[in-house]
């Protein structure tokens, strides 16, 4: 049986799904939308049943593109994901506001089982049900109450699905319902009032409340999360917490990754035949699986915390705070958290614009958040910092090259800033923004349900993203392999010629044909082919080369600088493929890395989106390669003139 | 009996709703609860002011005051 999750946000709706399904989920598309579809299966007496859930909603009119998806499955029988009985989460402690969509979707004539959760809290707050009343109004349905948050009503719910007749509503409360049109905003309120009114008149039988509802220990919570001063800096200091966690907890696991991958690879290297499947395995695939993997810890580590702060009821508070500062650069209160996650990635904080419900808000938050500096500028900004940039003090207490770090991400931020501005200006839409945003009381996360959301997001982004990452990987794995036919035997064979070569320990010999090989590869080929290009940046073709292959990722640019000067990298420091920049001489002599080069080159990687993975997530986000490529270009625009701006200020 | 806009009502005050301005997304506030008749208390604000929060049936929401700006509301004392 097809089962359909509903609920209004903040009903516990996921903790139900949770309960229900425990670890069999799973995410797809619903079909004809590229809304998410969260789907699990569970079983009773043998018999298999699928749950899906829905976005949550106040309506089955939507608010934004993700709420569509109800409206478009509920208003036609033929969906595939058309339910066979639908499960309505309500909060019981809210029961009017909760009853809306119930009525809607009892009015289609859809099987329905209300769930009444939060039972307890509703009773905390004096609120009492009369589920016998409740009952007589809508005779077809079945009413199961639980508390899902703390594991209870699983077996009262199994029940339920098991009894239930699957018989549809006779007796409706709009007679002859048919669902208004999407644009049709006037009829919808008039429906809506219609349900209202009706609504009271029920609550008024059903309901008795002893106390006030208030909830009085999250309004002084609130006093203080929300005060001007401490409001602010107790957000700061929980942003504060969340970086000290992902920068300095996520690269343990990411080295391992990285360590792991390289062993891995040259594990597999020995076992194989010597060849090009070898190569294909060793440099293309397995690179671009852990490629793929390197990310995984810090997107867990955040969605770890977002995920606690959105179920205790922070996180909408974050939002009500930061809103009004946002509006002004076309954001929105909910766009700080994906632009402070940004810092440390991209894509999970791309990933988390998804509960912007303004697309254009969204979208505009997609499209800057790159321009954050990301962990991953970390070790060009280090080694390029380290080569052009004197160690010395200034104003007696500050270290030059902190502040040239500093001021690289400063620059990050404010560009981000001023580019949304740009974009809110030409950026149309036919509506308002609006926020219409619930502060839920505050309450002790659920973990589970944060558990199975970080696990969800790594998910998404392995296997969506993944798909993107590993081809771009073989593309750039297959230009860097082959070239013009035999040119690249030729170079080898030409620096293999050479008499001292013979001489050389056996890995500087490997080094030296690598180098070579690269050369007169394509990629060496395109280096050379866009040295004309960026020679006013004050790149040669070796810089190029390595800004090609690092659009697989910024790190990239370390590692490809030290294969094509045949260094080998020596870790963190760098200390020889340092050494070996600051020799590097142009014809007419003069060093390549000077300031004026090494300050462009930094710039250019504040703005370039020179990441693969980000653009592949921003494609899945906006669903096309139209903002995607517009996100290549107006990035790349940015860095090209702005390194060449700088390049000529400090020549 | 002076009809106002919720944009511009003080704490704690109890107010009844009048009316909802037509506006892009005033069917969006009709289905949150935002309906006449309906009482409803504006808790506390944002640093800035705005968003507003409003307390309706137990729940609490937030508006921006443009959005509050739509909503008419009278004084539950002065009835």
């Amino acid at each position: 049986m097809k089962i359909a999750l509903f609920g209004n946000p903040n009903t516990g709706k996921s903790s139900v799904f949770n309960l229900l399904t425990g670890l069999r989920q799973h995410i797809g598309n619903f079909a004809g939308i590229t809304v998410e579809k969260k789907s699990g299966s569970f079983q009773i007496d043998n018999q298999q049943h699928q749950l899906i859930d829905f976005p949550g909603v106040y309506s089955i009119y939507p608010r934004s593109k993700d709420e569509e998806v109800v409206y478009k499955v509920v208003s036609n029988p033929k969906h595939p994901d058309f339910p066979d009985l639908a499960m309505i989460v309500v909060d019981s402690s809210n029961l009017e506001r909760n009853l809306l969509l119930f009525t809607q979707i009892y009015d289609l004539k859809i099987p329905i089982v209300l769930v009444l959760n939060m039972w307890d809290l509703a009773q905390k707050r004096g609120v009492n049900i009369d589920i016998e009343q409740l009952q007589s109004y809508f005779p077809s349905i079945s009413i199961v109450t639980t508390n899902a948050r703390i594991g209870l009503g699983k077996d009262r719910l199994i029940q339920a699905i098991k009894n239930h007749q699957l018989i549809a509503a006779s007796n409706l409360i709009v007679e002859d319902f048919k669902l208004c049109e999407l644009e049709n905003k006037k009829k919808q309120e008039e429906e809506t009032r219609f349900r209202y009114q009706f609504l009271k008149k029920v609550i008024a039988e059903i309901e008795i409340v002893e106390k006030t509802k208030t909830d009085t220990l999250s309004r002084k919570i609130d006093k203080i999360l929300i005060h001007p001063i401490f409001g602010y800096l107790i957000f700061s200091a929980v942003l504060f917490v969340i970086f000290q966690f992902i920068f300095s907890f996520a690269s343990i696991p990411m080295d391992f990754i990285d360590a792991q991958t390289t062993n891995f690879s040259n594990f597999v290297s020995n076992q194989l035949p010597i060849g090009l499947l070898n190569d294909l395995i060793c440099q293309g695939i397995i690179p671009g699986i852990g490629g793929v993997i390197i990310f995984v810890p810090q997107i867990a580590l955040l969605f770890l915390f977002i995920s606690i702060l959105e179920e205790s009821g922070y996180l909408s508070r974050v939002v009500f705070i930061m809103d009004k500062i946002m509006r002004p650069f076309g954001l929105n209160g909910k766009s700080v958290v994906p632009l402070i996650s940004s810092v440390a990635c991209a894509i999970p904080g791309v990933m988390a614009t998804r509960t912007i419900a303004d697309w254009k808000e969204r979208l505009i938050t997609i499209l800057v958040a790159p321009l954050m500096s990301c962990s991953a500028r970390i070790p060009v900004y280090t080694l390029l910092i380290a080569l052009v940039i004197p160690k010395q003090t200034v104003l007696g207490i500050f270290n030059l090259q902190g502040i040239v770090l500093f001021g690289l991400y400063f620059l990050g931020l404010i560009s981000a800033l001023l580019i949304a501005i740009i974009l809110n200006l030409l950026i149309k839409k036919k509506e308002k923004g609006f926020l219409l945003l619930e502060l839920p009381s505050y309450k002790m996360p659920r973990w589970p349900n944060v558990g199975i959301n970080v696990l969800e997001k790594v998910k998404i982004f392995v296997i969506d993203a993944g798909k993107i990452i590993l081809s771009i990987s073989i593309i750039l794995w297959a230009l860097a392999t082959f070239g013009p036919s035999g040119k690249m035997e030729n170079a080898e064979k030409y620096v293999r010629a050479n008499p001292s070569f013979t001489q050389l320990p056996e890995e500087e010999q490997n080094q030296k044909v690598a180098s070579a090989r690269l050369e007169s590869s394509y990629i060496g080929i395109f280096g050379k082919a866009i040295e004309p290009a960026i020679r006013p940046l004050g790149y040669d073709w070796k810089i190029g080369i390595s800004l090609i292959t690092s659009f697989a990722a910024r790190e990239v640019f370390v590692g490809s600088l030290a294969t094509i000067y045949a260094v080998q990298e020596d870790g963190d420091e760098n200390l020889r493929l340092i050494d070996r920049l600051k020799a590097e001489k142009n014809n007419k002599n003069e060093s390549i890395f000077t300031l004026a080069s090494g300050v462009s080159l930094m710039i250019f990687y504040v703005f370039a989106m020179q990441c693969m993975a980000t653009l592949a997530v921003v494609r899945r986000e906006t669903n096309s390669w139209k903002w995607p490529l517009i996100q290549v270009a107006f990035m790349g625009f940015m860095a090209y003139f702005g390194a060449l701006f700088a390049f000529n200020i400090l020549s | 009996m002076k009809s106002n806009s919720l944009a511009k009502q003080a704490f704690g005050v109890k107010v009844q709703i009048k009316n909802i301005l037509d506006s892009s997304f005033s069917n969006k506030l009709i289905e949150l609860g935002f309906i006449t008749g309906q009482t409803i208390e504006v808790v506390f604000s944002a640093p800035f002011g705005d968003p507003i929060a409003i307390e309706l049936n137990g729940s609490v929401l937030s508006l921006r005051l443009e959005e509050a700006a739509t909503i008419e509301v009278e004084n539950t004392n002065s009835l």
